[in-house]
């Protein structure tokens, strides 16, 4: 992907983002913030016994942070609790400048270079922690 | 003007941020490292010259201190690590010996975390209760709304000399008389007031003024706690330990050192308080009143430059401060930030510690430019330049 494909999916992302603001009822809520930063979402999340059914967020945060956070809700719908995991690890794996699997992270690679920019990094990963402690929280 | 005197200012770098702290003068960082280099001793033990150094400079701060906040006594010239233990002081040493349950603080929604958490602390430790001075149309206070506030329970107001997110100037000698008249106490918390504008704490009358070293071009780790005499002495040391105790033997036979070694315990941030010490000179070589004049007329320049700018939102048209608040419109506050950070321009994005503040704005977070006298109508030209753009700040805000 070139520079301009990168910033288009970040953008359509982030001005249409995927599920915000949605009716919520029966779906466990997560909020997830930056101390370091102003972002702050709130994750919705519905189970289907150990599939991810849905999620939605809402709140305020920037342009890498809800876009992350759209991204990464087309994704993880329809994965199971441990498939979910084994995605959020190899996001942590780019967002670390380390190897990755560039297959099963789809269009999340768009944050490929965010390793370099140490203040945006918490951003794309903020959604990631949150829905984290929610897969955690299921699998106890 | 002075930008010569900044090592950073040489560099190709638009500071703005100077709410959040300020850039440091060659001439500060040259007597801390002369301190560090030549003579670091410990202060209070002067057996030896390079103490006794220690020591005269050390107490010339003080001296510099009161001076330049008008004070009657040396003893009322506490130094602490910065605003918010300054204020922690006034609260838990003296205030939670003082009210009780049922005894009210007046704030405003506009103060900086530092004046609200520990006055939340004592509500939930002996039940007072916190109530707010309401803001006007410009979240200004006003005297009226002072007085309108003030209930028969009231004791102390405590407030923002001016605030870090609307810059306004509170009417701070008319509070006071009005809050003496009806016995209150006044705590002010002059951490964006001190480095701007000229604060005679006589004149204000104010009871408690708490402020920073390192927002006026001073080091870091520095502060003051200025407290009227009697009512210092009646302020309980929260930290004990060296330099603070005449004697000691058993727990009932502690023997406290008088003011204001009482309150300053352990090693102080002797290089920082130094330093402060060159601060207040450079300081007082410019003048404050120069300062405030130069804040006033960037102030106005860029205040002109971005009304015409129909994407920018200005959360606080007027103010008599170097503070400008603004979003652009549709545009997260941060992204507007990191866009301009790839410009080399610094400023802040976000809520800027006052968290209560969004219920009276009914924003949640905002860019702001913070303006101090090193500042130019070149660095506002470029700024209003990157600004004017909408579709390049989306273009390359990520």
């Amino acid at each position: 992907m070139n520079n301009e494909e990168i910033r288009n999916i970040i953008m359509e992302n982030y001005l249409h983002p995927k599920n915000r603001d949605l009716p919520h009822e029966d779906y466990q809520k997560y909020n997830t913030r930056n101390e370091s930063c102003i972002d702050n979402i709130d994750l919705y999340i519905k189970w289907n016994k150990n599939i991810i059914e849905d999620i939605t967020f809402s709140g305020e945060a920037c342009a890498v942070s809800i876009s992350s956070t759209s991204i990464m809700i087309k994704n993880l719908i329809g994965k199971n609790a441990n498939e979910a995991l084994d995605y959020i690890h190899e996001f942590y794996q780019m967002t670390n400048g380390e190897e990755y699997n560039k297959e099963l992270l789809k269009d999340a690679v768009v944050y490929d270079s965010i390793s370099k920019q140490g203040n945006r990094k918490v951003c794309a990963n903020l959604p990631l922690k949150g829905i984290e402690r929610a897969i955690l929280d299921h699998l106890k | 003007m002075n930008r010569e005197d900044f090592p950073l200012l040489q560099e190709e770098i638009i500071y703005f941020d100077n709410g959040a702290t300020s850039l440091k003068p060659k001439c500060v960082i040259d007597k801390m490292n002369d301190y560090y280099t030549n003579y670091p001793a410990n202060a209070h033990r002067g057996d030896y010259d390079l103490s006794y150094k220690v020591d005269k400079e050390y107490e010339e701060t003080r001296q510099l201190v009161k001076d330049f906040i008008h004070a009657e006594y040396l003893e009322e010239i506490v130094f602490t690590s910065g605003t918010t233990e300054s204020l922690n002081m006034i609260v838990d040493g003296f205030f939670a010996n003082y009210l009780e349950a049922g005894d009210e603080v007046l704030l405003t929604t506009s103060e900086h975390a530092s004046n609200v958490l520990p006055w939340f602390r004592l509500a939930k430790k002996i039940g007072i209760k916190i109530s707010y001075i309401p803001l006007d149309s410009n979240y200004y206070v006003t005297i009226d709304n002072v007085k309108k506030a003030i209930t028969p329970n009231t004791k102390v107001i405590s407030l923002a000399g001016i605030t870090n997110v609307i810059g306004d100037i509170r009417p701070i000698k008319e509070i006071s008389k009005l809050a003496h008249e009806q016995n209150i106490f006044v705590v002010l918390d002059g951490a964006q007031m001190v480095p701007h504008l000229k604060v005679d704490v006589k004149d204000l009358d104010v009871d408690f003024l708490a402020f920073s070293a390192h927002k006026m071009c001073g080091p870091t780790g520095v502060g003051v706690l200025y407290g009227k005499k009697e009512l210092l002495e009646h302020l309980e040391p929260i930290t004990l330990g060296g330099g603070m105790n005449e004697s000691f033997d058993n727990p009932d036979e502690v023997y406290l050192k008088s003011l204001p070694s009482r309150l300053e315990a352990g090693t102080r941030n002797i290089a920082g308080v130094i330093g402060f010490g060159e601060t207040i000179r450079y300081l007082n070589k410019i003048g404050l009143e120069n300062i405030h004049k130069r804040e006033l007329n960037l102030r106005k320049y860029l205040i002109d430059k971005l009304i015409p700018i129909k994407h920018i939102d200005l959360i606080n048209l007027e103010s008599d401060s170097g503070i400008v608040t603004f979003n652009v419109s549709g545009i997260f506050s941060q992204d507007v930030a990191y866009y301009l950070n790839k410009y080399n321009i610094c400023v802040r994005a976000g809520n800027h510690c006052a968290k209560i503040l969004k219920s009276s704005v009914g924003v949640n977070n905002t860019v702001r430019i913070s303006l101090y006298f090193y500042n130019t109508y070149e660095e506002i030209d470029n700024l209003i330049e990157l600004l004017s753009d909408y579709d390049k700040i989306v273009k390359e805000m990520i």
